[in-house]
């Protein structure tokens, strides 16, 4: 495998600008990072960052502006061009293959170990174990990527960038898919990294663009609205920069309203896919007009729950109670009559059609429903009126409602499954990380409805991992483990030390 | 930028169709044809008189029957190709079904004889779509292995159970069946040629399976289950109800292409009706874009291609089955051509260098 011939002491992008049909993505962007440096390029979604960045790494050309390296001016013209010269991208989603084993995977990508008639693996094993260990990034190359959990696969992906000589890292929102503990480890990583790499970082999540970047850069329409030193400024500054206004996140300021129990499940017991109990004799009650956060590491049984509650995975035993009545093991379509809501965790297959508009997805639930259909026609007309009122009023910003909803952003996509579930007036709703992966201006806005339509009467169960959500929003706060409920407890006085405690398995009493 | 999209999918499709053009050549040249007489007899030859020109739609009727079914399988998210299969079936059931009602008159025998073809194609289709759905078998291979059965039991039947008397008595025992009473017939549209009204059916039909698609709650239940099955679970779509549905729907369109072919063209049922009607529908299909709206046009384009192989067979000399070569080799390109098309990296290299060229010219003028 082979490095770039002389390490790249400094980058420089200098009036980059890219247009797409109808959007002016990059606008005259300047920016430079040096060697051992960490540059924090945030701004909202659609703000250009990644697309600013598949031009850095050779995805995209722009349509004008330079990009040099050490004073000399490069053009890239494909990505393995990029990753030539040193610049490796981190991409969102991994771009690794499953079912072959890690020296596989990064095999794949490195035509120097492609032999005639032979994959040189020990080759790769041997470059694997090397970066490994010289940047403390435990991994093992033997192992498959399905086996390994998503804190793991990350490692995979970075030591697979650094096996193919990237000197300059760009990360695109590294931990949008990772527990809180496997995100302070990752930062610690990158932090010893850059003693011999510069990073780009992508990132929403303003705590960690202060805790790891020497300077941030924030893009807004595309446009560098902010280029700074990070430690001169509080994360309020920047987020107000990011935004272009102040941005509170909303409290939940009353307390728990004493009402009926809307929804509950008693002694749960529900399989996961690999066929464990995934749930194991829970229980838990939902009142109506509360907000129900439920803490807990991912893969504690939150999904399998959510799923059993919208009526997608079988219950083996125990029993679902909604509005008094028994609904355990009814299919999702007679929970969507009853009034169940459900925000799931995997918005862009499961929340939404991808290559449908964004008009049809809104009726995703109710094509069949007297309002848009009679007797088995649509209501095309109905169906458009329907986008048009959901877009404005939950600021969905598509180019038009006839857009394939894949292609909006994460946080538009959020928010057209919040319009459709809180526009069927549902009795309860489900929701799994709301706001994973969106923006703060779109986190407060979801924020924002979801406190509202909880005055409305609605029963919200909040599934988070974001302890700052869960405390901001909940009523009451029940924390999973194991697929259990370990304790529930009064949201007033209950501190994140506590929280994350009991996520950990750990009871005091 | 649209004007470039534009003018880069013209270049493509010309690119393609040059392409094409060359390999067919090189191939006619080894067998000693000449390639531009033998192409000048393909695109010109059908629209040289009324017959060339109903024979393209006689060929684009079946066509467009099992492109619209393949399409409404494939939306659905089902790889169906067993179209030759169920066309067989239905070939079968309509045949039979005519042949047992001798006496009743057109109004009735017409329909129940269309209608059986359907039945019988949907059958076929829907145990594809049963095994998959309930059992979780690929429809890849089940529609293959239900096509070898079928054409086994074609010839069986027809060598057997359904061969005409009179083929019995001659002694010859071409594997035939009765001619089918008058009653079954399609009315000739065009007097002293073959097109029938089964052109008429197949029109109305396409607009019909666009309703069904884009138009109603059951078209919709069929694209979500196919563009995304476990959003469409999630939103309380019965997945394996819509599995079904979308075979019994593909099987019954190529149940009817048979039934058509045979109450309108052959008037019997004969060995080698199908013409991989059901395979080509497929390639039909997926150039029409999966859309009725493209189906119509890309089965009278193949309809060009196969009745312009009949002719320069007869007048240019070149075998038969060069021709086959030919279409395969067209197809080919296509297929590639809307790779291409799609490709947006390829657009993306195309504009900048349609940029550059403008701008040198720009500077020089």
């Amino acid at each position: 495998m082979k490095t770039a011939s002389d390490p790249i002491q400094e980058l420089v992008l200098k009036g980059i600008t890219k247009r797409f049909p109808g959007v002016l993505a990059c606008d005259d962007v300047s920016l430079e990072v040096r060697r051992g440096e960490v540059l924090a390029l945030v701004g909202e979604n659609g703000a250009g960052k990644s697309t600013l960045m598949n031009i850095l790494a050779g995805l995209y050309h722009p349509d004008a502006g330079t990009i040099s390296v050490n004073g000399k001016v490069v053009h890239f013209r494909t990505p393995s061009e990029a990753f030539a010269r040193g610049i490796g991208m981190v991409h969102q989603n991994f771009m690794l293959v499953p079912n072959m084993t890690v020296a596989e995977n990064v095999a794949l990508g490195s035509k120097q170990l492609h032999h005639f008639m032979n994959l040189d693996l020990r080759g790769a094993r041997k470059r694997i174990l090397e970066v490994s260990e010289h940047h403390e990034l435990p991994v093992n190359p033997d192992a498959y990527i399905w086996q390994l959990s998503v804190g793991e696969q990350q490692r995979v992906e970075l030591v697979k960038t650094l096996c193919f000589g990237a000197q300059l890292l760009i990360l695109d929102e590294p931990t949008s898919a990772l527990t809180p503990q496997e995100t302070d480890d990752l930062m610690d990583r990158l932090r010893r990294m850059t003693s011999e790499l510069s990073i780009i970082f992508i990132s929403h999540k303003l705590n960690e663009v202060k805790v790891l970047s020497d300077r941030v850069a924030i893009l807004r329409h595309g446009a560098v609205v902010f280029n700074g030193r990070t430690a001169d400024h509080t994360p309020a500054e920047l987020a107000a920069l990011m935004t272009g206004h102040e941005v509170t996140l909303p409290r939940n300021e009353s307390g728990a309203a004493e009402s009926e129990v809307i929804l509950s499940a008693r002694q749960l017991r529900v399989r996961g896919d690999r066929g464990h109990d995934a749930l194991d004799g829970l229980d838990l009650e939902l009142r109506a007009g509360e907000i129900l956060g439920l803490a807990g590491v991912s893969g504690n049984g939150q999904r399998e729950l959510a799923d059993a509650l919208a009526g997608l995975r079988r219950v083996e035993s125990g029993t679902i109670h909604f509005q008094g009545k028994d609904v355990t093991n009814r299919p999702p379509v007679r929970m969507i009559e009853a009034g169940m809501g459900y925000i799931p965790e995997d918005r862009h297959h499961e929340g939404i059609v991808p290559s449908f508009s964004v008009k049809d997805n809104l009726v995703l639930k109710d094509y069949d429903s007297a309002k848009f259909s009679f007797s088995c026609f649509l209501r095309l007309g109905e169906i458009a009126r329907n986008a048009e009122a959901l877009r404005e009023s939950f600021d969905i910003r598509c180019p038009s409602i006839s857009t394939a909803t894949g292609s909006l952003s994460g946080g538009n996509i959020q928010k057209v499954i919040l319009a459709r579930e809180i526009a069927r007036r549902p009795k309860a709703l489900v929701a799994v990380y709301p706001t994973r992966g969106v923006d703060m201006g779109a986190q407060e806005f979801i924020h924002t409805r979801l406190l509202a339509h909880r005055r409305e009467g609605i029963g919200i169960l909040l599934i988070s991992e974001e302890l700052e959500e869960i405390l901001n929003l909940s009523d009451r706060i029940a924390v999973i483990y194991k697929g259990r409920i370990l304790k529930v407890l009064p949201s007033a006085g209950a501190t994140r030390e506590q929280l994350g405690l009991l996520m950990a398995g750990v009871v005091h009493e | 930028m649209n004007k470039v999209k534009l003018l880069y999918r013209a270049c493509v499709v010309l690119a393609a169709a040059l392409a094409a053009a060359l390999a067919g050549a090189l191939v006619l040249r080894t067998i000693g044809a000449s390639p531009l007489a033998t192409y000048a007899t393909i695109f010109t030859g059908p629209f040289a008189d009324k017959f060339g020109i109903t024979e393209v739609l006689v060929r684009a009727v079946p066509l467009i029957l099992v492109g619209l079914g393949i399409a409404i399988s494939f939306r659905s998210g089902i790889l169906n190709i067993g179209g030759e299969g169920q066309i067989l079936v239905g070939i079968l059931a309509s045949t039979a079904t005519a042949l047992a009602f001798p006496g009743s008159p057109k109004v009735v025998l017409l329909p129940l004889m269309l209608m059986a073809g359907a039945l019988g194609g949907a059958l076929w289709g829907g145990i594809a779509g049963f095994l998959r759905a309930e059992l979780g078998v690929s429809e890849l291979l089940s529609t293959v292995m239900l096509n070898y059965i079928a054409a086994q039991f074609y010839t069986f039947l027809l060598r057997g159970p359904m061969i005409d008397p009179s083929e019995l008595q001659t002694g010859s025992g071409t594997p035939q069946s009765m001619r089918l009473p008058r009653a079954a017939w399609l009315d000739r549209i065009v007097p002293e040629t073959r097109l029938h009204a089964g052109l008429i059916l197949a029109v109305v039909l396409a607009v019909c399976v666009y309703i069904l698609l884009w138009r109603t709650t059951w078209g919709y239940r069929l694209r979500a289950a196919g563009a995304e099955e476990k959003a469409a679970r999630y939103a309380g779509v019965h997945v394996e109800r819509s599995l079904i549905a979308a075979m019994l729907f593909a099987g019954a369109f190529a149940g009817l292409a048979g039934a058509v072919e045979v109450s309108g063209v052959h008037h019997r049922a004969i060995e080698g009706i199908s013409s991989d009607y059901g395979f080509s529908g497929i390639v039909v299909a997926l150039f029409g874009g999966l859309h009725p709206a493209g189906i119509l046009p890309a089965a009278v384009f193949f309809g060009v291609l196969l009745v312009g192989a009949d002719m320069t067979q007869r007048s240019a000399g070149v075998p038969a089955n060069m021709i086959l070569v030919l279409q395969g080799v067209v197809i080919l390109a296509i297929v590639s051509a809307q790779m291409y098309i799609n490709n947006a990296y390829a657009l993306e290299r195309f504009a900048r260098l349609f940029r550059r060229r403008t701008e040198q010219t720009g500077a020089q003028s």
